[in-house]
């Protein structure tokens, strides 16, 4: 377990950065620019890759939380919270990127298209999560309710979903505008997207693996901190 | 529990309430009434909730009629979102004071060491809390109706108590679920409604939506899709909140 905990320190984030490194010069050099959106195509590769990587991280805290209501090890909710976090970053940046690709492309920084409406309110629910870590009166508490959350808003995600594109599709949409998701014909674009993906893909795993060994590590000295106190008084 | 001498002539919300069921109690309908019928009771000696949902869903209307001129040819546009804010604000009070009053004098302990399952704790609390919403919208819709001057029939009407009920379930199944969990937080009253509006979102777009066709003169089956999404939505989260409801309870 040592071993392989060494391994990972020691090869994960050398990995991530250079494959980061390789995807940002594929972006910005490799790729040619799209004939019809012009240079600011490329924050595509930013973007999708991106929102993929925010729902797995959210997939990993349903997982994660239910395993732990399941087995109740503090293993389980650390990797729930860690993933939390790390997904909201990941939101956190398609929010940011989605405006500021729409603006030239659709004229507008802001729709309210079914994606786009569906992230935001992913993203106000795991603020939400977060915060109920924070309020909880101790760390058990916090554990199972934030399990009881981290289940009930996976199962609602698809709900939501649905109802937000009910609710815009039965208006006439303003903007049919689909992202260039079928229009990857250039085998360099679908290589770049591969690549920031793979880079995305990377940077969360490091990101979990690093925030879960801190929660690790403030796990053990919080035993060591109560041991010390029943040895003492 | 035999400090409760202050609370000025309250039932205990732990006094015996159940009869001694066989040990691992099932969900039996007794219970589940056993228990809605205490929180029954105490609202029948305080009337704290129902008053208090009551007058928030009365301001809420008072102050939205203010932002959207109810006099303006958008007044039937702007309807259906007043009702819904109205609803889902008095609704967030109201659930949140369902395990407020559990707090006081331990009752909480009482009522978790009751042999029944938690699950059916959830169900009784779940319906206590729809019916407070029920008899409060009772009286919120008809002032509604006065305030935004609608001159809709009272067949059209009547075709949104569906609409109505459907939500308020789906409200009181996820709110009730969160309200245990938010009443044992530290900061109470703000978090609940932090963690129910995102997660409600699908009962408030069902729920405007199908009150506009319906408000518009629409028959039921013309909205049948958002209702069928609201129904699906209660039996989703009725059945996970009955499930998880133990977690959120535990000590």
């Amino acid at each position: 377990m040592a071993t392989i905990r060494r391994l990972l320190d020691a090869v994960l984030g050398p990995l991530t950065g250079l494959i980061m490194l390789m995807a940002i010069y594929m972006v910005f050099m490799y790729v040619p620019t799209d004939k019809f959106q012009g240079i600011v195509q490329r924050i595509f590769y930013f973007h999708v890759p991106a929102a993929i990587i925010t729902f797995v991280a959210f997939g990993l805290v349903a997982i994660a939380s239910a395993m732990f209501l399941w087995q109740g090890t503090r293993f389980w909710d650390r990797l729930a919270h860690s993933a939390a976090e790390c997904g909201m970053l990941f939101c956190t940046i398609v929010l940011i990127t989605g405006p500021i690709w729409a603006r030239p492309i659709w004229g507008t920084w802001w729709t309210w298209d079914a994606r786009l409406t569906t992230t935001l309110i992913l993203w106000l629910i795991y603020a939400a999560y977060l915060m109920l870590r924070e309020f909880a009166a101790s760390g058990d508490q916090a554990a199972r309710y934030a399990a009881v959350l981290g289940i009930v808003g996976a199962v609602d995600i698809p709900i939501i979903n649905r109802s937000v594109y009910w609710w815009r599709t039965i208006h006439p949409a303003v903007l049919v505008t689909r992202e260039g998701g079928s229009g990857l014909t250039d085998p360099a674009m679908r290589a770049t997207l591969l690549v920031s993906f793979i880079a995305f893909a990377l940077l969360l795993g490091w990101l979990i693996w690093i925030r879960n060994e801190s929660a690790r590590l403030q796990d053990e000295v919080d035993h060591l901190h109560q041991r010390l106190l029943s040895e003492h008084y | 529990m035999s400090h409760g001498r202050k609370n000025h002539g309250l039932p205990l919300a732990s006094a015996p309430i159940v009869p001694p069921l066989p040990v691992g109690g099932e969900l039996t309908e007794s219970s589940v009434l056993a228990l809605l019928w205490k929180d029954l009771q105490i609202e029948f000696r305080t009337k704290e909730t129902l008053a208090s949902l009551l007058m928030l869903g009365l301001l809420t209307l008072l102050i939205l009629s203010f932002a959207f001129d109810p006099m303006s040819e958008l007044r039937s546009e702007a309807a259906p979102a007043v009702l819904w804010v109205a609803l889902i604000f008095a609704g967030v009070l109201g659930i949140n004071r369902s395990f407020l009053t559990e707090r006081d004098n331990e009752c909480m302990q009482g009522l978790l060491l009751a042999p029944v399952d938690r699950g059916t704790i959830y169900l009784a609390k779940v319906v206590g809390n729809v019916l407070f919403m029920v008899t409060a919208q009772a009286l919120i819709v008809p002032i509604f109706v006065l305030f935004f001057n609608l001159s809709q029939s009272l067949v059209v009407l009547l075709r949104l108590v569906p609409v109505l009920l459907l939500g308020l379930i789906g409200f009181a199944a996820v709110g009730t679920l969160f309200a245990a969990v938010s009443v044992r937080t530290r900061a109470r009253e703000v978090i609940l409604p932090l963690l129910l509006l995102p997660l409600a979102v699908p009962v408030l777009i069902a729920g405007v939506k199908a009150s506009a066709r319906v408000l518009a003169g629409k028959p039921l089956a013309d909205v049948s899709q958002w209702l069928h999404l609201l129904i699906g939505f209660d039996v989703l989260f009725l059945v996970v909140g009955w499930m998880v409801f133990e977690y959120a309870v535990e000590e």
